[in-house]
């Protein structure tokens, strides 16, 4: 472990790139479409008990565990954790909080680097007259997307323009964390939370007050529409494990927990200052965001010009893109602008503070065990970002952007939280865990949570773990039925495509690497697979390395 | 937009905003960390 001359410069700036961190693209775009797609008001109701039960027992946890770790002269996962637990097995474990941001970070950052784009397109007024086709064709462009596979053909997305401006987004990524927490990640998270929360407002009164547009004769083009379509409390969807699943997923994602970010920033807090207060309130910010400003932009104005059922049939992520410049349209020239400009300008603050985050393990990892300095951490954290971050640019429609997301964004993030919150609960043990909770705290810790941290959350992250797992058919509840009357009577499962055992042996999937001498998409799919697994037993590897290095170092003090 | 929506949507709302508005005020009454020992009860 090396002494670190990086820090905090204020509580303020703390607090606001911790919540930069947990705010990104998802509390815009993810969320709304999880809503939508779970049953609307109902959604809110198992969000928020995961919230209670999930995500602040974890926001505390991860806090503490960051400041216990930092205070040892650890600064990223692999030897906190290992600082935690008596067995060798936790600093592998811990492996994963720089894995998941490695894998997550070099597609993130290429997805920020469309909004960067979109951003200036939207200043030179590119869309201006386009109708929704247009714009939607306007972004296959940008970001070479053919539209489809073709037979005895390797088709290569190689977007020029995208590359060049993803290069450029990488290059203000590592500049800024070459300029270490104070002097970078801080500084931009003082300018880029502000101005993020004053264009969700902007948008979101804008789409609150557009009411009904009456558009081509359709009666349900109402931004109320789909206000109320979202707020409309259906408590029959309170018993589908579905949408608690859903709920409780959207919760790991918004927070950014599981990911070693927290524990990361945490790790520059010194011994006696709070974590129960700022982990409040970065991770309260990072709700408003969500549920008042996030719900409130995408589903009303879409709704507003689309109507109810095309949002219903139509809505993901890629509305971001290849819709809301067209709808941003309807609104005339200048307001067109100064609203693609707000859209575009809060979704790239959203993504950079939260890549920055994700670029902070690997340089704390190697800053402590290696001794490296900033600069030099942070190129070496460009190169990778780079090398990974290529198939997922060139081999975008195979799906290789999908599998990264899929097993590092998704999978990584519950086994890493399933396994901290058992070291902390259990190993590290709630005695001395709820001390480092309230070491020096700011507020009072309700008692409640002691129950909480030790009971409720590890049983309510196995349970999503092992949903994960073995999920069937859809995963409503009369599929989870099916399932074990199919398992009884046959002795079989239906599973899921997205349970991970599914994924992992390509249980729904004819497995077929190369079609008349041309690789398929699953042979893409695993080559993906392959690069994210040496990429985790290479970080493994240097952490084998640099426990060795501990080891002699501690040996020769002894002598 | 129905009365149930319309009461959910304000309650979470502004509960969530107020709730942010109170922490945040927190913090900045006491904006720089010194290393204070309150609640510290030592390792």
């Amino acid at each position: 472990m090396a002494k670190t001359s990086d820090g905090w410069g204020s509580r303020i700036g703390l607090v606001l790139a911790m919540a930069g961190n947990a705010v990104g693209l998802g509390n815009f775009l993810r969320f709304p479409v999880q809503a939508v797609q779970n049953g609307g008001g109902a959604f809110i109701i198992p969000y928020f008990v995961s919230f209670l039960l999930m995500g602040i027992p974890l926001l505390w946890v991860e806090w503490s565990m960051g400041r216990y770790g930092g205070v040892r002269g650890n600064h990223s996962t692999p030897f906190i954790v290992d600082s935690m637990g008596k067995s060798r097995i936790w600093k592998y474990v811990g492996v994963f909080g720089i894995f998941t941001n490695l894998g997550i970070i070099s597609y993130y950052t290429y997805i920020e680097s469309w909004t960067l784009s979109y951003t200036f397109q939207s200043i030179f007024q590119t869309f201006h007259g386009m109708d929704r086709q247009q714009v939607s064709a306007a972004f296959n462009t940008y970001a070479g997307i053919h539209g489809g596979l073709k037979d005895n053909q390797l088709d290569i997305n190689f977007p020029v323009v995208a590359i060049i401006v993803f290069l450029i987004t990488l290059g203000i990524n590592i500049y800024i964390l070459s300029k270490g927490l104070s002097g970078g990640i801080e500084k931009v998270a003082k300018i880029a939370m502000p101005l993020l929360i004053l264009f969700g407002i902007f948008l979101a009164i804008r789409a609150v007050t557009l009411g009904s547009t009456g558009i081509n004769g359709c009666s349900t083009c109402n931004s109320h529409v789909g206000l109320n379509f979202l707020w409309n409390p259906d408590f029959t969807s309170l018993a589908n494990p579905k949408v608690w699943l859903a709920a409780a997923g959207q919760i790991f994602f918004t927070l950014s927990v599981g990911m070693g970010t927290i524990h990361c920033y945490a790790a520059y807090i010194k011994k006696n200052n709070d974590v129960a207060l700022n982990a409040m309130s970065a991770g309260w910010m990072n709700e408003f965001v969500e549920i008042v400003l996030g719900a409130s932009v995408v589903i009303p104005i879409a709704v507003g010009y689309m109507g109810l059922d095309w949002v219903k049939e139509n809505t993901g992520f890629m509305m971001a893109f290849k819709t809301m410049p067209y709808l941003f349209n309807q609104w005339g020239a200048i307001l067109a602008t100064i609203s693609g400009v707000a859209w575009f300008g809060l979704l790239f603050f959203a993504g950079i503070t939260s890549s920055l985050a994700m670029g902070t393990p690997f340089m704390g990892f190697v800053e402590d065990e290696f001794g490296w300095g900033r600069k030099k951490a942070s190129i070496v954290l460009g190169f990778i970002i780079l090398i990974l971050a290529l198939p997922t640019i060139l081999f975008f429609e195979y799906g290789v952007f999908d599998e990264y997301d899929y097993w590092t964004g998704t999978v990584s993030l519950v086994i890493f939280a399933t396994a901290e919150i058992i070291l902390f609960s259990w190993v590290f043990g709630l005695k001395k865990g709820w001390r480092e909770i309230t070491r020096g705290a700011d507020i009072n810790v309700p008692v409640i949570y002691k129950f909480i941290i030790k009971w409720v959350t590890p049983i309510f992250i196995l349970t999503i773990f092992i949903t994960a797992l073995v999920k069937p058919l859809n995963g409503e509840m009369s599929d989870w039925q099916t399932a074990f009357h199919q398992l009884f009577s046959k002795g079989t499962w239906p599973w899921a495509n997205d349970s991970i055992i599914a994924q992992v042996f390509h249980l729904k999937e004819k497995i077929i690497y190369f079609k008349n001498g041309t690789p398929t998409a699953m042979f893409f799919k695993d080559m993906s697979r392959l690069l994210l697994l040496s990429t985790f037993l290479g970080l493994s590897y240097f952490v084998h390395v640099a426990a060795k290095k501990r080891k002699l170092k501690a040996k020769k003090i002894a002598s | 937009m129905s009365n149930a929506a319309l009461i959910l949507m304000i309650s979470v709302q502004g509960s969530v905003t107020l709730i942010t508005a109170y922490f945040l005020w927190k913090v900045l009454k006491t904006p720089t960390e010194s290393g204070k020992t309150k609640n510290d009860t030592g390792d």
